[in-house]
C-alpha cells in the first residue's frame, strides 16, 4: 500500500496558531478564572468549584437560562417554518430570481449593532416610526420600554427580520439543487402538493436544514448585541439573556470568577445542545 | 504565566486532555481508521467521538452532582468514571 503524503498538513500550522490565540488561550484563561477569587492586580486567590456551585443554584441564573430557552425556541419555531416557505414561493427562473435573492441577503449585510438601533428607533412609542402608528394611530398599546410583553415581541420580531433570510437562502439552495426528474415523476404519480414537499423537496432540504437550525441555534443562544441596544435586557430583567447577564457580571460587577463559571457552564450548553442536535440528525446518514 | 492566572488543578485538567489527545494521535498512527464503529446507541463513533462524549458527558454529570447535591462530588466522579468506561467498551 502507497503511503500518502500528508506534508500539506503543515499549510494549516498559521491557522492553528491564529485559533490558539484567539480562542484557545483565551478559553483556557477563563477555566483557570473560573476556580479562583481576584480583586485585580493579578492577585488570585483558590476558591475550587465553588463558584460552579453557586452560579448553578442561583436563581438569577436560572431566570436567564429560561429566557434564553424561549427566545432560542421561539426564534427557531418562527424562522424555520416560515424560511421554507419563503424558499418554496421564490421563483426557479428568470429575472426575478436575483431580485429575491439580493432582497433577502439584505438584512444579514446589515451589522447588528445597527440592526438594533434602527429597530429601537422604528419601535419608540413617541417618535419610532411603527411605535408612534400603533399608538396614536391604532390606539394599541404598545411600549416596548415599559411592557415585557411588548419588549419580547419587538426582539423576537427584530431576530426574525434579520435572520429568517438566512434559513431562506440556505432552503433555497437546497431546492434548486433538486433534478427535474423527481418533479416530472411525481407529476406522472399524480402526487399532491403536500406529497411532493413531504417526500421530495424536505428530504432533499435535511442536510442545508441541519445547518441552517444548527446555526440559528447557535447565533440565537449567543445573541449579544441587538437585544442589548434594542432593550438593554429591560424592561427590569425581562429581556436579559445569558450573555448580557453575563457582561453585566463579568464587566459591570468585575465578578470574574463567577462569570468564568458561568461562562463555561454557558459553554458546555451550548456545545452539549449542538452535538445533540447535529448527531440525531445525521445519524442515518452514516453507513 | 501568571497572566493566564495558571494553578496546578487547572493546568493537571489541561495536561490530562492533551495527553489523551496525544494518546489518540500515536494510537491514529499505529492503527488508522480511527476504529469505526456502530454502538450501543446506534451512533458511527470513532475513537475521537468517544473521547469527546466522555469528556462532554463528564462535564455535564459533575455539573449536575454539584448543583443537585453540591460537594463533595466523589459519587458523580464515579458516575463519569463508569460514562467513560461505558463510551470506549459499548458506544
Amino acid at each position: 500500500m502507497k503511503t500518502e503524503n500528508q506534508r500539506a498538513w503543515f499549510l494549516v500550522l498559521p491557522v492553528l496558531l491564529l485559533v490558539a490565540f484567539n480562542a484557545l488561550i483565551p478559553m483556557m484563561t477563563v477555566v483557570n478564572y473560573s476556580v479562583q477569587e481576584t480583586f485585580g492586580d493579578n492577585l488570585f486567590f483558590w476558591e475550587g468549584l465553588g463558584w460552579y456551585e453557586q452560579i448553578l443554584r442561583s436563581e438569577r441564573f436560572h431566570a436567564a437560562l429560561g429566557r434564553q430557552f424561549l427566545f432560542t425556541g421561539l426564534i427557531l419555531v418562527i424562522e424555520v417554518p416560515l424560511g421554507i416557505i419563503i424558499a418554496l414561493s421564490m421563483p426557479r427562473q428568470g429575472i426575478w430570481v436575483p431580485v429575491c435573492l439580493v432582497l433577502m441577503a439584505l438584512p444579514m449585510l446589515i451589522p447588528w449593532n445597527v440592526v438594533g438601533a434602527m429597530w429601537n428607533i422604528f419601535t419608540l412609542p413617541d417618535i419610532g416610526l411603527l411605535g408612534y402608528f400603533l399608538n396614536h394611530t391604532l390606539g394599541i398599546n404598545y411600549d416596548m420600554t415599559q411592557d415585557p410583553l411588548a419588549a419580547w415581541i419587538t426582539i423576537v420580531t427584530m431576530d426574525v427580520w434579520h435572520w429568517t433570510s438566512l434559513v431562506v437562502l440556505l432552503a433555497y439552495a437546497g431546492l434548486v439543487s433538486i433534478p427535474d426528474a423527481y418533479y416530472q415523476a411525481a407529476k406522472i404519480d399524480g402526487a399532491s402538493n403536500w406529497a411532493v414537499f413531504r417526500f421530495i423537496q424536505l428530504p432533499k432540504m435535511k442536510n442545508v436544514l441541519t445547518i441552517a437550525i444548527l446555526l440559528r441555534f447557535m447565533d440565537s443562544f449567543n445573541i449579544y448585541t441587538e437585544p442589548f441596544v434594542l432593550t438593554g435586557g429591560g424592561p427590569g430583567n425581562s429581556t436579559t439573556l445569558l450573555s448580557i447577564d453575563l457582561v453585566k457580571m463579568a464587566l459591570g460587577q468585575f465578578d470574574l470568577g463567577p462569570a468564568a463559571a458561568m461562562s463555561l457552564i454557558y459553554f458546555a450548553i451550548t456545545l452539549g445542545v449542538s452535538w445533540l442536535f447535529y448527531t440525531l440528525m445525521t445519524r442515518d446518514d452514516l453507513n | 504565566m501568571s497572566w493566564m492566572a495558571w494553578t496546578w488543578p487547572t493546568a493537571l485538567f489541561f495536561i490530562g486532555i492533551f495527553s489523551a489527545m496525544g494518546v489518540l494521535t500515536v494510537l491514529e498512527l499505529r492503527h488508522p481508521g480511527g476504529d469505526e464503529r456502530r454502538g450501543a446507541l446506534g451512533l458511527v463513533t470513532t475513537r475521537g467521538d468517544r473521547l469527546f462524549m466522555t469528556i462532554l458527558g463528564s462535564i455535564y454529570i459533575l455539573l449536575a452532582g454539584l448543583g443537585l447535591f453540591g460537594m463533595p462530588l466523589w459519587g458523580p466522579l464515579a458516575v463519569a468514571f463508569a460514562w467513560a468506561i461505558f463510551c470506549f467498551w459499548k458506544v
